[in-house]
């Protein structure tokens, strides 16, 4: 479904990401992990069309979108849930879920979507009308989760979507992500807790300075002696 | 504004039932001063000099005398029922006491305003009578006892339950009140009674809003948005109506009334999108260069002539294919440029006008003498020049320009409201407080800041198309920088992103330097320090929008709110 073939991203001179290739198959939960400055932001920055690559690939569904405006790579179905939330805190909580919705005109499809979100975050269904910056950290990330679920993406792109939430807030995120999998949404998963996204995941990709040092399956990473000592924190 | 606080809560506590017997003294006291000379000279603003008949003027100190009684017995009878929780009736809701305070201040205020215009307009203390300092004791003794009145809790009003008749009577009640205001403000040609009208105003606003009457009426406007966008339109259809065919408040009106299109325009451009142009002017002026061009005067320089639709949206079109031609490059690099960029542009199209001449260009324009001698408009058989009698009241020329105005921006208005509510209107929002993320919700953040660039010029350039009609000559200096700057100033003064706001805004910035055009040299002094206050005050302009309060007072009020409403009745009686 989504295919990223020997990806160079670079910041001025400075190279971010170095020939990064990896692959997503429809349905599949997929994770990206790797240390910090790594490159996965920049990796997700890059796929949804907010920074140009500087060589490579990146193929959606048999189209290649590596050139697409960010505004119309939302319009083929592909979300992104960027680091930090990047909610908009002065606007309620309603308009910023619409706002994820901006690229759809379909508003009956909207609404039953919208209806969707509330069943699974009941909090922001409660507060459908308050500023969302007087959101706490947790509760700005389940609106930016649901911001990202309003696009009815196919494939959805979370980066780091447990940053600041507490153990049972971050159990409740990982089945929602079971949930979204099993309503036949594709996911590209950036996690710090690499443990719970590799129990998750499909397949997994280790990104380090910038290129790809291992993958494979979910399973076969968490056994993984590298990745234990330097993911886990097993030795 | 905080006062300082000589009075405590205890003496308030104490003395609060003497307090109110005082300044009800003072109040009456002040009610019935202007039944006295005020003045010598019949010159002193409007004639205060007869006793047993007040001036107009002294008519309006009357009515906040009689205000200021009705608070203070409202807070009488508010001080019977305050233990009782839950009282719904909407006179208890009101802060009499916030009231009584205010309205006492606003006396001291408009009578020490009227004793400082009469001594500068006729040379001195002396020319005051007795009545004038009756009635500022009067204010004194009202303001000292309405201290001992403890502010108390503040109005519930906003939160009464609604009441349609009640509503939409106010509503209608004070726009047609508003329409004798304005034709009587309209026809002082004195400065300093124009002054003291504008004081009388601002302080009737005041107390209306620390009693919560103002936020109960701003509420029952957004209940029935209907109900007062046409009130406020029939209020201004019959304005013409009022003035008996004299010209010379009509063209006042009309340019008032250009000016308020131009930045209701401009506030798609600025207050929606949140893009900062500072050349607007020059695309109204593009509007008027090219209705000019294409007119039937024997300056124009084009021998075609189209019918006035066709070039009212060719003067649109025009201004509107300038601003893509400056937003294209500009809008997709960060707001700093743009606002740099407009500033130039503005510049450079006055200065490419001048140069339009035939000598250092093809003559065009004529330069800086422009196209003078454009005809009346005649739209289908309607000449605008001509006078029209209507139920025996003469319509003369400007007024048929008011109408055609009037018509043009309730255009503007439907465009802005539609945009403002709509997904557009959405994707703006997010440009304006986060454009990466914006960008990554699927807003095409570049196409929406080009449409409302384009689309802004675009009415622009229609709105300059009347105007050069109505101004009979087109010229480069009647679109200079400091008209862009104005435009900017009536929307922040007047509200950000709001329709009503930025109509109040133009109105005053239009309307007061021509009243006071013996005050012309200290204009931008005053008003530089008109924004520096505001700023400080009211950032959010006189209007706030509700997307935009939220960025300027966020947290803290709402908090403070919270918290009142859970204290029991009693304790915030007491806390006050
Ligand atoms: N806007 C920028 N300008 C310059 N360098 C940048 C910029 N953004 C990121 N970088 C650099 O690019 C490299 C990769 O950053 P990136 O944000 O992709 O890392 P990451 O893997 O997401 O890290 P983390 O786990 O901390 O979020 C880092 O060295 C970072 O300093
Ligand atoms: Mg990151």
């Amino acid at each position: 479904m989504l295919e990223v073939k020997d990806l160079v991203v670079a910041y001025g001179k400075v190279k971010a990401v170095k020939g990064t290739s990896l692959t997503v198959e429809k349905r599949q939960v997929v994770s990206l992990l790797g240390t910090n400055g790594a490159g996965k932001t920049t990796t997700l920055r890059t796929i949804s069309g907010l920074l140009r690559p500087e060589s490579g690939e990146i193929w959606f569904e048999g189209e290649r979108i590596d050139k697409t405006p960010a505004h119309q790579v939302v319009i083929k179905g592909l979300a992104h849930s960027p680091e930090g939330r990047r909610i908009f805190p002065k606007l309620t909580v309603e308009d910023n879920l619409l706002l994820g919705a901006f690229a759809r005109k379909d508003t009956a499809g909207i609404a039953t979507d919208l209806d969707r979100v509330f069943a699974l975050f009941d909090i922001l269904k409660e507060r459908r009308t308050q500023p969302a910056g007087t959101f706490s950290g947790g509760e700005q990330q389940m609106l930016a989760i649901g911001r990202a679920m309003l696009s009815r993406p196919r494939l959805l792109m979370l980066d780091e979507p447990s940053m600041g939430l507490s153990p049972l807030m971050m159990q409740k995120i990982m089945s929602t992500i079971r949930a979204l999998q099993a309503e036949g949404v594709t996911i590209l998963l950036v996690e710090q807790n690499a443990a719970a996204a590799l129990r998750l995941s499909d397949r997994a990709y280790v990104l380090e300075v910038g290129s790809i040092t291992l993958e494979g399956t979910g399973q076969q990473l968490l056994g993984d002696d590298r990745v234990k000592r330097a993911y886990l924190g097993e030795d | 504004m905080k006062i300082p606080t000589l009075v405590t809560p205890e003496l308030q506590k104490q003395y609060g039932r003497l307090g109110r017997l005082v300044a009800l003294a003072g109040a009456l006291l002040f009610a019935l001063s202007p039944y006295l000379p005020w003045a010598y000279p019949r010159t002193a603003l409007d004639n205060m000099t007869y006793l047993g008949a007040p001036s107009t003027v002294q008519f309006l100190g009357l009515s906040l005398g009689v205000l200021e009684l009705f608070a203070l017995v409202g807070s009488h009878m508010a001080a019977g029922v305050a233990r009782v929780r839950g009282t719904t009736h909407l006179l208890h809701r009101v802060a009499w006491n916030r009231a009584a305070r205010a309205g006492a201040l606003g006396m001291i205020a408009f009578i020490g305003l009227i004793i400082v215009v009469v001594a500068l307009e006729t040379g001195g203390l002396a020319n005051l009578e007795y009545g004038a300092w009756i009635a500022l004791v009067a204010a004194g003794i009202a303001t000292a006892g309405s201290r001992f009145l403890a502010p108390g809790r503040e109005s519930t009003l906003d939160r009464a339950p609604a009441n349609p008749v009640l509503e939409i009577l106010t509503i209608a009640g004070l726009l047609g009140g508003s329409l004798f205001l304005l034709a009587f403000a309209l026809d002082q040609d004195d400065g300093g009674t124009f002054v003291v009208l504008l004081a009388h105003i601002a302080i009737m606003v005041t107390i209306a809003l620390r009693s919560g009457v103002g936020a109960w009426l701003s509420l029952a406007g957004q209940r029935h948005r209907n109900v007062l966008v046409f009130s406020a339109f029939a209020v201004a259809f019959l304005f013409p109506f009022t003035q008996n065919g004299s010209d010379a408040n009509m063209s006042i009106a009309t340019q008032v009334l250009i000016f308020a299109t131009t930045a209701v325009g401009l506030n798609i451009v600025v207050g929606l999108a949140g893009l900062l142009d500072l050349g607007y002017i020059a695309f109204l002026g593009a509007g008027a260069f090219t209705a000019a061009t294409l007119s039937e005067s024997t300056f124009a320089t084009i021998g075609w002539k189209p019918p006035f639709i066709v070039v009212m949206i060719i003067a649109g079109l025009i201004s509107a294919t300038l601003g893509l031609l400056i937003g294209t490059p500009t809008l997709r690099v960060s707001g700093d440029y743009l606002a740099i960029v407009t500033l130039a542009f503005g510049e450079i199209f006055r200065i490419t006008m001048n140069n339009l001449d035939g000598s250092d260009g093809p003559d065009l324009v004529h330069g800086s003498s422009g196209i003078p001698a454009i005809p009346n408009l005649n739209l289908f058989g309607f000449d605008f020049g001509e006078p029209h009698v209507i139920a025996g009241i003469t319509l003369g020329r400007f007024a048929n320009y008011f109408f055609l105005m009037l018509l043009i921006i309730a255009v503007i208005i439907v465009v802005f409201t539609r945009l403002n509510h709509s997904r557009i209107g959405r994707g703006w929002v997010a440009i304006r407080e986060d454009e990466r993320a914006a960008e990554a919700m699927g807003v095409n953040v570049f196409g929406l800041k080009l449409l409302a660039f384009a689309g802004g010029a675009f009415l622009a350039g229609f709105a300059g198309a009347v105007k050069a009609h109505v101004d009979v000559s087109v010229t480069p200096e009647q679109y200079i920088f400091l008209e862009s700057a104005f435009l900017l100033a009536a929307i922040v003064l007047g509200g950000m992103g709001t329709v009503l706001g930025v109509i109040i805004g133009a109105t005053l910035l239009k309307l007061v330097p021509e009243k006071l055009r013996f005050m012309s040299e200290y204009r931008m002094l005053i008003f530089g320090l008109l924004m520096v206050v505001m700023m400080r005050f009211r950032p959010e302009g006189m209007v706030a929008n509700t997307r935009r309060q939220l960025e300027f007072h966020s947290d803290d009020q709402e908090l403070a709110a919270e918290v009142d409403e859970d204290l029991p009745y009693e304790f915030v009686e007491e806390r006050a």
